[in-house]
């Protein structure tokens, strides 16, 4: 469904060009959850904001359904809506100023098909109660909200207009673990019921493997391993993953 | 024991639509020297705005009460100008969104410099000062990465940059709100070793805001946590973690995946999250509880002792911990 073939993408001009993203291949297939992780700054989020056309790769093919998605301006209406995004520092992608029912309320204007038929403000307190969030939020600003409220909010407007391919960058670390298990169930259920795919970009390797089929290793701009998510996890091939395994920490609980 | 900084009843109201809305309301524990406490808790339960009041960034017209010691002094006593100088050199704070918190207009090595140019540094020790900065965060070839703006770092980068930005004053106290979400594993693992570091080193106390359990286990010496403005518990880490002495810090420890092996994902809690806003009664957490009684329903629960440093806001934390 979602195919990514030989990406490359570069930053800086002349001598301070330097290549962010190098040859990555990755697929994520109908109902399925591609996890990627890796190193900070290895090209994660470049690869996502390649993915929603927001940057420009140098080469390689970016392919939905067999077609190419190109850059966001010149994607068609239906397109933009089917592949949507939640970023990594919420705050900063949310107008402080406007109000939570406003932000979904754009959303639904840009893609009318997506609203509810009926009620709005049903729809709404819906679509909140979903991602945990108290009907009493939609009055409130964006910047009213602590960190874990907005990210709740970006969720929210991914998902208001039924995306078919959700990326996710770091979309749930700014909650506790008990909205967090409550947000992955969501996905998981939407996933179920109406064929979500989902690119899902996260540090925390434990939340990884709850919910991908597949992980997607990157480091320095470079895939380093790919395969089903509890191989990757219990028999690392790569050295690097190797090193993030060992690097990681458990929580160990009381038997 | 020494304290460094003493949390004391604190009470943050914010201007709200329907009048003032207290998003922290009687908040206390106490931070020693060289120790970490790690402060953990719902999402919206008021532990952004505990930070915020302790370094004096809360929004307009928020209104405080309780007190905040500092070395003995009394910061919400304390004039302008005492406080504004106790920001960054005392107290520094990591925020917890280094992209909004970050100038978009400015180079994140003149950022993480300015507060030592104020301090009428000389141009090359900052210069110095700066590289180290961004090479023990782990900021790869800081000299090029310096003259970066922040849109050109990625997420953990611009974190790291948090980071070296708050340590540049050499605070006493540093306050870290989610200061290792963007980090992998191994960064992350550099990041608190420094911060160890420097705590053995320098006597530095700090607040680790977290929603990884993982990570406040592993550096936090007390934990204190938040459930809708109110402290559910406080207490050793290791005591605390192993044997939550409140539901819901129980749920919050049942919650967290292992990364090794695959977990289910956890049941979540029943109802929604509470908002000051929309304060259930007695017992906040009531309507979510899995042993809430009648009482918990008309009666809040005081924070009380309930063994060796523990504190609880839990009219059956016996049935826990027995
Ligand atoms: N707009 C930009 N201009 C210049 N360089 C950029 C830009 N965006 C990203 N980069 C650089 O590209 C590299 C990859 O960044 P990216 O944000 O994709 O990493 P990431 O894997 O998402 O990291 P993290 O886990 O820290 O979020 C980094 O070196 C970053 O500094
Ligand atoms: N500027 C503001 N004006 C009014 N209310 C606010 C403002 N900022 C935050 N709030 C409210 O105050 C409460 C506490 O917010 P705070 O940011 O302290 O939460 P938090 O515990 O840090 O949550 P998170 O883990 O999601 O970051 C929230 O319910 C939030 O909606
Ligand atoms: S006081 Fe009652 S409702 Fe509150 S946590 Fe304890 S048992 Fe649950
Ligand atoms: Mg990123
Ligand atoms: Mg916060």
């Amino acid at each position: 469904m979602l195919e990514v073939r030989d990406l490359d993408v570069s930053f800086g001009r002349a001598r301070r060009r330097f290549k962010a993203v190098d040859g990555v291949s990755l697929t994520v297939g109908p109902d399925e959850t591609l996890g990627l992780v890796g190193e900070s700054g290895s090209g994660k989020t470049t690869v996502a904001r390649v993915v929603v056309g927001l940057v420009k790769p140098d080469s390689g093919d970016v392919l939905f359904d067999g077609k190419p998605l190109g850059p966001v301006g010149r994607r068609p209406a239906s397109l933009q809506r089917a592949v949507q995004m939640v970023f990594q520092d919420p705050r900063s992608s949310l107008n402080p100023r406007m109000t939570v029912s406003a932000v979904i309320d754009e959303a639904w204007r840009t893609h009318p098909e997506s609203a509810p038929t009926g009620d709005r403000t049903a729809g709404l307190h819906q679509l909140l109660d979903d991602v945990g969030l108290d009907a009493t939020v939609a009055r409130h600003r964006a910047g009213e909200l602590s960190g874990g409220q907005c990210q709740r909010v970006s969720i929210a407007r991914a998902l208001a207009v039924k995306p078919r391919l959700l990326v996710c960058d770091e979309a749930v670390s700014a909650l506790d673990v008990s909205v967090q298990s409550q947000i992955l169930r969501l996905l998981v259920d939407l996933q179920q019921r109406h064929h979500l795919s989902m690119l899902f970009i996260s540090h925390d390797l434990g939340v990884v493997h709850q919910i991908a089929d597949r992980i997607a290793v990157m480091r320095r701009g470079v895939l380093v391993e790919e395969g089903v998510a509890t191989d990757v996890l219990s028999d690392p091939q790569h050295e690097y993953t190797r090193s993030l395994l060992d690097a990681a920490l458990e929580l160990t609980k009381e038997s | 024991m020494t304290v460094s900084l003493e949390v004391a009843g604190l009470v943050v109201d914010l201007p709200g639509r329907d009048g003032p809305v207290r998003v922290v309301d009687e908040v206390s524990f106490d931070i020693a020297p060289a120790t970490t406490v790690g402060l953990i808790g719902e999402s919206g339960s008021g532990k952004t705005m505990t930070a915020n009041a302790v370094i004096d960034l809360l929004p307009d017209g928020a209104r405080t009460g309780g007190a905040l010691r500092w070395q003995g002094e009394d910061l919400l006593q304390v004039s302008a100008s005492r406080r504004r100088r106790v920001r960054g050199h005392e107290i520094a704070m990591i925020f917890q969104d280094p992209l909004a918190a970050l100038n978009p207009t400015q180079t994140v090595g003149r950022q993480v410099g300015e507060i030592l140019r104020r301090a009428g540094r000389p141009s090359d020790e900052v210069r110095r000062r700066v590289l180290e900065l961004l090479d023990r965060t782990g900021i790869p070839e800081p000299a090029t990465r310096s003259r970066n703006y922040p849109h050109e770092f990625s997420g953990g980068m611009r974190q790291r940059a948090m980071i070296a930005l708050a340590l540049a004053g050499s605070p006493a106290l540093l306050l870290a709100d989610e200061p290792t979400t963007a980090l992998d594993v191994t960064v992350q693992a550099r990041i608190l070793r420094l911060l160890r570091d420097i705590q053995e080193d320098e006597g530095l106390a700090m607040l680790l805001v977290s929603h990884d359990l993982r990570v406040v286990n592993h550096v936090a010496h007390q934990v204190v946590v938040m459930y809708a403005g109110r402290v559910a518990e406080r207490g050793p880490t290791a005591a605390l973690l192993s044997k939550p002495a409140h539901p819901y810090t129980r749920a919050l420890v049942d919650s967290v995946p292992a990364v090794r092996t695959r977990t289910a994902l956890a049941h979540p809690l029943p109802g929604t999250p509470a908002t000051p806003a929309n304060r259930p009664s007695g017992c906040a957490f009531h309507p979510r509880c899995p042993i809430a009684r009648e009482l918990c329903r008309t009666e809040q629960p005081a924070v009380r002792e309930v063994g060796a440093g523990r504190w609880t806001a839990c009219h059956f934390a016996e049935e826990l911990v027995g």
